[in-house]
């Protein structure tokens, strides 16, 4: 009995400093100022990594939201729009502020699962750029607030690729890269590439072309180095792989690791995305959450979040703000806000779009062809089945060996 | 022969300890990259100790794993003793497997199911909200449970039943025989049951994926979502800090242990 109270003393004297560090940290406190004019506790869900949180000495968006209002922000995050989704769908209900991308939200709102706004309490939706205002996914512009938007691009190592083989998507389909070019392990992503290449309309629902663009992605199979999504930093930075597409912002978080790495936007076009803040059907808070998406909007925020993300933002404050250029760099916001480009009919042109549900199973179908057609999967198929049959094999005759020896003793 | 018997347990222990040296060496890294070593520092140390939402998930996981390792421990205790005073052999039997089958389960099968189960039942009940840190606790304890009965089993099984008996002579009550003198016997077993509960429910991911609530976040899932962008480094730190911690642990109660055993051969 003693020795297990020794262990049992010795188990919470190693937890109890974790403990009494996570409640100084981590509970965002609520600074005790008179300024509070709100009660209540928000559920916010995020992409992850996709705020600035007070990191690195950066501004924490979410504890000065609830020092300036009294509102707690309840913060949790997720990796893609499909998680999300899932979630949503689960029954989880209780999320207040969303932030999904454009297809995803068409989708959410097709099916009826978000809040008309009250722009009433988003005052701050003024500083929204005029070309940010009823996109496609939301055509009144009722339900959504723009939070960032962005472009793919190819990101090469300059050290081993020469600069006259870029500028297009053929670089990703170059023999002489042969091993150095990293794909995206995810069917849309994927197949954009290869359609923006062949200048087949993204957003599809004809079968024929969709083939046309999984011959391309096979022709590119024995080049590709391997499927990646968040392993392209690792392998970019390392110099493991020298060619890859992904976004422009993330470029520029890698290029701080690497300074061999450039970027271009190939000139057949590419994927443009805007993420953007909803409230799903269900919130108990509504209010309280527009005050929080307004909040978002607010130059601090909305410059800190800028300067963290490093993706492109959709607000007047940010882009014409001189901090943020200073701290960005000529060359950065160049990148981010490329010069004589009608944002409008590109992104119309060129965004991903809510396919119909045959259109996604159909695109399933052929990523699973494109991924399981190689001659390693059939072998170790082959060899387990190999396996199988001689274990089955030794069992049965070992059973009959002894069995007759059985009968001679 | 000898000495390649000694390299293949080298390699043994290259191929478990490599990607923990990796990430403790990554941890001290000085800039945000995990493909390039810059130079040493603790930086992201210092970060990890400055980071609010991860400190708060790691507060959450800790929170989860010790009431579901303490409740599954009791509840489990308390299955295992019953199981073992059953008479009817066949029916033991086949409760016995029955408990061990969610352990074969897939993570995923038993997530999906919880889901199922908690949405169904938050429907019948008219909550507004089907899945909460609740749910998680009971999805833990589930899962925790047949790890518990399956580690105590052994222990009552060697106690020799004659023990309680004798306890009971001398005018114990059958709880103060068992609290007295059953439970120090079995509390080993016990104590294994514990300690594989605490970290199974640590470190799981897909159940807890599939059954926890808005507004609750544990560090597999807060880890998770940040594969989109990129896993920083911060988190390195942590997983090097947990595993230094679950390390000590290890040896305390190895050592403890050890020194028991030598008490006892002594007497």
């Amino acid at each position: 009995m003693k020795r297990f109270f020794s262990v049992l003393a010795a188990c919470l004297f190693l937890v109890l400093p974790i403990f009494s560090l996570a409640s100084c940290g981590g509970e965002n406190a609520v600074a005790e100022d008179d300024a509070v004019e709100y009660r209540g506790t928000i559920n916010v869900y995020n992409w992850g990594e996709y705020i600035s949180d007070g990191s690195e000495d950066s501004f924490d968006v979410n504890a000065e939201f609830t020092k300036a209002t009294g509102i707690k922000v309840n913060y949790t995050t997720y990796a893609s729009n499909e998680d999300m989704y899932a979630k949503l769908k689960s029954g989880a209900t209780g999320y207040d502020v969303v932030i999904p991308s454009d297809y995803m939200i068409k989708r959410l709102l097709d099916e009826g699962m978000l809040e008309k706004l009250n722009f009433d309490n988003i005052p701050n939706y003024k500083y929204i750029s005029e070309e940010f205002h009823e996109p496609y996914y939301d055509p009144t512009g009722e339900y959504t607030v723009p939070y960032t938007y962005g472009m793919v691009g190819v990101i090469y190592n300059t050290s081993r690729v020469s600069e006259e083989d870029t500028g297009t998507w053929d670089l990703l389909w170059n023999e002489k890269y042969k091993g150095d070019i990293l794909q995206y392990n995810n069917s849309r992503d994927a197949f954009g590439t290869a359609m923006y290449r062949l200048g087949i309309d993204v957003n599809t629902t004809d079968e024929g072309e969709w083939r046309k663009a999984l011959e391309a992605l096979a022709e590119q199979k024995s080049l590709v180095q391997s499927y990646v999504m968040d392993e392209i930093f690792n392998k970019m930075e390392s110099g493991e792989a020298a060619i890859a597409s992904y976004y422009a912002g993330d470029y520029l978080t890698m290029s701080e690791n690497n300074e061999d790495l450039a970027f271009y936007y190939p000139e057949e076009g590419t994927n443009i995305f805007i993420d953007a803040m909803c409230i799903p059907k269900g919130s108990k808070n509504k209010e309280l959450a527009e005050i929080y998406i307004n909040y978002m909007l607010s130059e601090e925020a909305a410059i800190a979040n800028a300067e963290y993300i490093c993706y492109a933002s959709p607000n007047t404050l940010v882009t014409e703000s001189e901090e943020y250029i200073e701290y960005m760099g000529e060359d950065w916001i160049a990148l981010l806000y490329p010069e004589n480009f009608d944002f409008k009919t590109e992104y119309d042109k060129n965004c991903y779009k809510s396919l119909p549900t045959e259109t996604l199973n159909m695109l399933n179908g052929l990523w699973e062809e494109l991924k399981i057609d190689s001659n390693l999967g059939a072998w170790v198929y082959v060899s387990c089945v190999a396996i199988i049959v001689l274990l089955v094999v030794w069992g049965i005759s070992s059973f009959i060996v002894k069995k007759r020896r059985s009968r001679y003793y | 022969m000898k000495t390649l018997s000694k390299l293949y347990t080298l390699l043994i222990f290259v191929f478990l300890y490599a990607p923990i040296a990796i990430l403790v060496l990554f941890s001290f890294n000085s800039s945000n990259s995990t493909g390039v070593f810059t130079g040493f520092s603790l930086h992201w140390y210092e970060e990890l100790f400055r980071d609010g939402a991860t400190l708060a998930a790691l507060k959450n996981t800790l929170i989860l794993a010790v009431t579901s390792s303490v409740i599954a421990t009791v509840i489990g205790t308390a299955a295992a003793v019953g199981i073992d005073r059953m008479k009817n052999q066949y029916i033991k039997g086949t409760l016995i497997s029955a408990t061990n089958i969610p352990m074969m389960n897939p993570d995923i099968v038993t997530g999906i199911s919880m889901m199922l189960l908690f949405v169904f039942v938050g429907g019948l009940l008219k909550l507004d909200n089907n899945l909460s840190f609740a749910t998680l606790l009971i999805a833990h304890i589930t899962f925790n449970l047949p790890y518990v009965i399956l580690s105590v089993l052994p222990k009552i099984k060697q106690l020799d039943p004659q023990l309680p008996e004798a306890a009971m002579d001398l005018g114990c009550t059958p709880m103060k025989a068992f609290f007295k003198v059953e439970l120090p016997a079995i509390l080993p077993g016990v104590l294994t049951g514990l300690i594989m509960a605490f970290t199974l429910s640590l470190d799981d991911f897909i159940i807890s994926y599939f059954t926890i609530g808005s507004g609750f976040e544990t560090l597999p899932i807060r880890i998770y979502s940040m594969t989109k962008k990129r896993v920083t480094p911060d988190m390195y730190a942590l997983s090097t800090l947990i595993f230094i911690a679950i390390l000590l642990l290890l040896i305390l109660s190895n050592v403890t242990s050890a020194r028991a055993e030598k008490k006892t051969k002594k007497k």
